[in-house]
């Protein structure tokens, strides 16, 4: 099968895929009753119920399932999510398009990091196999692949903004909020480190990176061992391989053998577990933004389940199994690009 | 003589096993990782069992933590609450005893209930194929289209909030995993001759599942699944710390710190004032899973056959 062939393939599969992530959500909603449901569409709480029942009916929430999905997921594709109580009476799809940026901002800081430390940390520890250096570095990994994620941030916010007194939480300290807030201030891609050099203001850039380190290093400790671990198991696999023995009999360096030859087959499997890596970050954002006070997509869910506000729940789970779902598609197709045995199948 | 010529022979056939699992045992033994990471499990199951001892319950469920009155702010360590008390005076050392059997039984029911789960439909999926294995497939897809987490989450939300949630929710977006694995691996003793024979001389499907591929297929999934405990137990502190947990006065260690999520900042002079309320209770999670995840690396490191010999 041809690269195309495969491509199409992979296309075609996201299309069933799509339609379950959708009707799995449509599930979840079918636990509350239709008065529950039409209340999701009403700002704050309505004072007659005749409101609920006239959005009831006008939402077609009563009428048999498969009508219910069709009106259901016509609202959805329009952008309707219903009302975020949790966050000020707005609509979840404007909560959501608002916390975007910020979560974006964070999670391109991080993959950077994890990536490289998880590649040079995993070679590092493979090539000295069952050595001091393999023995800490994998010790190190598995402590950050089981801290709770809140845990952690808790601890580097009491040491860098409590007792060191670096910053406080949040996206942006208060004078550079007052300025990125005001209308001479324009915000083009609400992503704050790049509004700030976009409006000659260089200090806003700083302001905002002070402020995401931490949750970047937080986001990378809870991640970098899943590369760690995968890297380390394919680099070994690689050295193992005749290729190597042939390399250093030709009398290569050791840093040619395993640069040259070992790390770029031992990459291919880091490729398949960046969906994986996705989806960790995913879930980390949204016990990390909570605990700094970073307001993104993930702190605007936190709120919402704690406050029980269903729309906003689902809304965010549903855009997170769409945004998964192309991740995952990416991920294949970059896959079998890399890998031609992978198209074959 | 008959019956010692068949002991032989049976002896015969499984020494390559023996050989295995005798090596495998001694990397066990050799991996200090594996070893560490065992001790910690143990201590934790010392505590467990201990708890009515190291905390002698006050009310009829012992998993209700008592409180010393209702006051919000968190009281600091003191020698009639050693590890001090969280907002609504719960004592945290009482919640981080009786929490470790919360942690062992969410770990143990989870997983315990998806391997289940995953290997009825699992086996059934791999041997019958066709329709049911592809309906089945499409449905785990469907599960793994979402980060574990948030589909749990959501989940929460629609059950309500309990302890029982927690677990449904896990355990729901956990089976898919499990009935993969077993799939597979049904799918590979399916292509064996002794199944074929099995069939041959017509045995019933349900004797062949039972006691011809089963026992040959559940053993990697059987071990997977008992070093998942620790990432269970992660994401219920989750769940738990976003305020979807037990309830206020529930013994569960994500619950402690939820309890004085207002206070977990401290105060603007002394933002350290409430350290014992996320700290102790946080380092209880960590430990517990550390030991599980330590035990698992070893493990996949001992029995990946691509990598064990070397």
């Amino acid at each position: 099968m041809g690269m195309k062939a495969y491509i199409v393939r992979r296309v075609l599969l996201f299309i069933p895929t799509l339609l379950g992530v959708t009707l799995l959500i449509f599930a979840i909603l079918q636990f509350f009753t239709p008065e529950e449901r039409a209340s999701a569409y009403i700002r704050g709480t309505p004072k007659n119920p005749d409101v609920i029942y006239r959005v009831i009916e006008k939402y077609h929430l009563d009428a048999p399932l498969h009508i219910q999905y069709y009106f259901w997921i016509t609202r959805v594709l329009s952008g309707d999510l219903g009302i975020a109580k949790s966050a000020g009476n707005i609509p979840v799809s404007v909560a959501l398009l608002k916390g975007i940026p910020a979560t974006f901002e964070l999670v391109i800081f991080s993959i950077p990091s994890i990536i490289f430390l998880g590649i040079y940390l995993g070679i590092k520890s493979a090539v000295n196999r069952d050595k001091a250096s393999d023995h800490i570095i994998r010790i190190f990994s598995i402590i950050g692949w089981s801290l709770p994620t809140f845990w952690s941030a808790l601890i580097l916010i009491s040491i860098f903004y409590g007792g060191l007194g670096w910053v406080s939480a949040g996206r942006l300290s208060n004078e550079a909020y007052g300025v990125v807030t005001s209308p001479n201030f324009i915000r083009y891609t609400r992503i704050n480190t790049i509004d700030g050099i976009l409006n000659g203001q260089l200090w806003i850039t700083i302001d905002a990176l002070k402020h995401i380190v931490l949750p970047v290093i937080n986001l990378t400790i809870i991640s970098v061992a899943l590369i760690v671990r995968v890297m380390r198991s394919s680099m070994l696999e690689e050295l193992s391989k005749g290729y190597i023995l042939t390399a250093k009999a030709k009398g290569l360096s050791n840093d040619v053998v395993i640069n040259k030859h070992a790390k770029r087959n031992a990459l291919i499997p880091v490729v398949t577990i960046s969906g994986v890596l996705t989806a960790g970050l995913l879930t980390g954002v949204v016990i990390t933004e909570t605990v700094f006070n970073y307001k993104g997509i993930g702190y605007f869910a936190a709120h919402a389940a704690l406050q029980m506000d269903i729309p906003s729940v689902l809304g965010f789970a549903l855009f997170v199994g769409l945004v998964y779902s192309v991740a995952n598609l990416i991920v294949d197709i970059t896959y079998a690009y890399i890998d031609p045995r992978i198209r074959v199948e | 003589m008959k019956s010692n010529s068949r002991w032989s022979e049976l002896k015969k056939s499984m020494s390559p096993t023996i050989a295995e699992l005798k090596f495998t045992v001694k990397r066990i033994r050799e991996s200090p990782l594996s070893i560490m990471g065992m001790a910690i499990i143990m201590f934790f199951a010392a505590i467990a069992i201990l708890a009515p001892i190291l905390a002698p319950p006050v009310n009829e469920n012992p998993y209700i933590m008592p409180h010393d009155g209702w006051k919000r702010v968190p009281k600091p360590p003191s020698p009639k609450h050693i590890f001090g008390t969280t907002s609504g005076q719960y004592d945290v050392f009482y919640g981080c005893i009786w929490g470790t059997r919360t942690a062992f039984y969410v770990g143990f029911e989870v997983v315990g209930i998806s391997l289940l789960i995953g290997i009825v439909i699992g086996s059934l999926s791999g041997y019958y194929g066709g329709i049911v294995d592809e309906i089945m497939m499409r449905f785990t897809d469907i599960i793994y289209a979402f980060p574990g987490l948030i589909l749990a989450m959501a989940l929460v939300v629609a059950f309500g909030r309990s302890l029982e949630s927690v677990l449904l929710a896990l355990v729901l977006v956990s089976w898919p995993t499990y009935t993969r694995v077993i799939r597979g691996e049904v799918l590979k003793v399916k292509q064996t001759d002794y199944v074929e024979v099995a069939k041959a001389i017509g045995c019933s499907d349900f004797r062949i599942i039972t006691r011809h591929i089963l026992p040959n297929a559940i053993y990697p999934v059987l071990i997977m699944a008992s070093l998942n405990i620790g990432s269970v137990v992660l994401t219920a502190a989750a769940l738990s710390f976003l305020g979807l947990g037990a309830g206020e006065s529930f013994a569960d260690w994500g619950q402690l710190i939820s309890n004085s999520r207002d206070y977990i900042m401290g105060t603007a002079a002394n933002p350290l004032a409430y350290w014992h309320t996320w700290l102790i209770p946080g380092l209880f999670i960590f430990m517990f899973v550390l030991g599980w995840n330590l035990l698992g690396d070893a493990f996949r490191d001992i029995l990946d056959p691509t990598i064990r010999r070397r």
